[in-house]
């Protein structure tokens, strides 16, 4: 497949990580923030590959992972009122709420349906006059202006029965916090689609107020190794800055169109991630303007008082702090089959990636 | 979630355009994207193209990687 093949030849990868061996000197800790980039490293083993001086960590890019668990609370309540369709992407309805889950609400008689893009959720709206459709909405940067685009082709359309529960988040708070917090981290592997949307210029505060490096990556093996290579060499001559290395993607200033649909459509809120609390202004909300697509203005409902999963330690594996092993119900009480956290549930979840290609 | 697949353009129309990733057909969704012309690969996410890829970009990351492979000693 064309800028896929290419990108996972054995040799290019193996000439990557001769040169790391040959330069990497200091011992340093980078964390890869986005699910996609864990999912990859897993997948090709590329830890193996590395020099005991480099070690990875897993960061809070895993959308299914950081939704708190108050919001998956509310989407439950949601899909309980008689009339509504509630429609999600794959894997958000197999996390486990305070009480239940989508999948088990969907069994008792919710109308829950799994959509590949927001899209379908504007057509079962068009198709359905008579029923309230909820879009959860969730994801980063990337995934955030196909959340506006749709509200805004609901409003050009006078489509009057399609809301969005938003739990859409921005990267750079999130990021800030948990060098603020003093996780020890040398550099990020900062994820590829985000910033294809945003532009590298969130990232300039912390390579020049933090003093770490930042190198966008993309998301196959050769991509991820160039990047650890070219973070590893900003960290060794001691000049960390904002670089790229998929300019096949990424532009600079990103894409323009996307980033004025998101700034149409939402506005930032100090928002409630997991196991990670509050950060402020890490959070998309539906702006004022256009409150009549907003599922928290249209239905109040009461939900109790979220509680976390007992004995899962999701929140210290996003914060990059443990990893899944270190788990007590990892494997065992917690499996992809039947996940007690959410970072076993989403494909891109760190406990999920560790239990399918570590044990 | 934030997963982005390249896909070939293969015709446009006003407000998406048909894509095929390995000969299967999907339609993408332009209201994100501008001056897609068929021939172009754009990144799928979700439904939607949120940006081209660059050729000459990626021939040139390829080449200077595949050049310092071929002169790595051995
Ligand atoms: S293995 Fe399961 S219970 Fe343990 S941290 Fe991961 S998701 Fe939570």
């Amino acid at each position: 497949m064309k800028y896929i093949d290419e990108y996972r030849k054995k040799d290019l990868i193996i000439s990557v990580a001769e040169k790391l061996k040959s330069i990497s000197k200091k011992e340093i800790v980078l964390m890869e923030v986005c699910g996609g980039h864990t999912m990859a490293i897993q997948r090709f083993g590329l830890p193996s590959l590395l020099p005991s001086t480099i070690r990875l960590i897993s960061g809070p890019g895993c959308p299914v992972c950081v939704s708190s668990q108050h919001f998956i609370d509310l989407a439950m309540a949601y899909s309980k009122i008689p009339g509504v369709i509630v429609t999600t992407y794959g894997d958000l309805i197999r996390v486990p709420g305070s009480t239940t889950s989508l999948e088990k609400e969907r069994a008792n008689g919710s109308d829950v349906r799994i959509i590949y893009s927001v899209l379908e959720a504007l057509e079962i709206a068009q198709k359905n006059p008579e029923k309230n459709i909820i879009f959860l909405g969730i994801g980063f940067e990337t995934t955030a202006p196909l959340t506006a685009a749709a509200i805004l082709e609901a409003k050009k359309n006078n489509i009057t029965n399609f809301f969005v529960l938003s739990a859409h988040k921005v990267m750079p708070p999130v990021m800030k916090a948990l060098v603020e917090e003093g996780v020890k981290i040398d550099g990020f592997i900062a994820p590829g689609h985000v910033t294809a949307i945003t532009g590298t210029a969130i990232y300039d505060e912390l390579a020049s107020v933090c003093g770490l490096g930042v190198v966008v990556a993309g998301f196959e093996p050769v991509d991820m190794m160039q990047a650890i290579l070219m973070l590893t060499a900003q960290i060794e001559s001691g000049a960390p800055k904002v670089e790229v290395q998929y300019q096949r993607v990424v532009h600079n200033d990103g894409n323009k169109i996307a980033q004025r649909m998101l700034s149409e459509v939402f506005e930032l809120r100090d928002d409630q991630w997991r196991g990670l609390g509050i950060i402020p202004k890490s959070g998309l909300k539906i702006r004022e303007e256009l409150s009549s697509f907003d599922a928290e203005k249209k239905f109040q409902v009461e939900v109790p008082e979220s509680t976390e999963p007992k004995g899962c330690i999701c929140g210290q594996i996003l914060r990059g702090l443990k990893t899944p092993v270190d788990c007590g119900l990892f494997g065992k009480k917690c499996t992809p089959t039947d996940p007690v956290g959410a970072c076993m549930v989403s494909g891109e979840g760190t406990c999920a990636t560790y239990y399918k290609y570590r044990s | 979630m934030c997963l982005a697949i390249p896909a070939k353009v293969i015709s446009v129309s006003e407000y998406s355009a048909l894509v095929s990733i390995e000969n299967v057909e999907y339609t993408a969704s332009l209201l994100l994207l501008a001056d897609v012309k068929p021939g172009d690969y754009i990144m799928l996410h979700a439904g939607f193209a949120i940006e081209k890829v660059d050729a000459e970009e990626a021939a040139l990351t390829l080449q200077l990687l595949n050049d310092e492979e071929k002169s790595r000693p051995g």
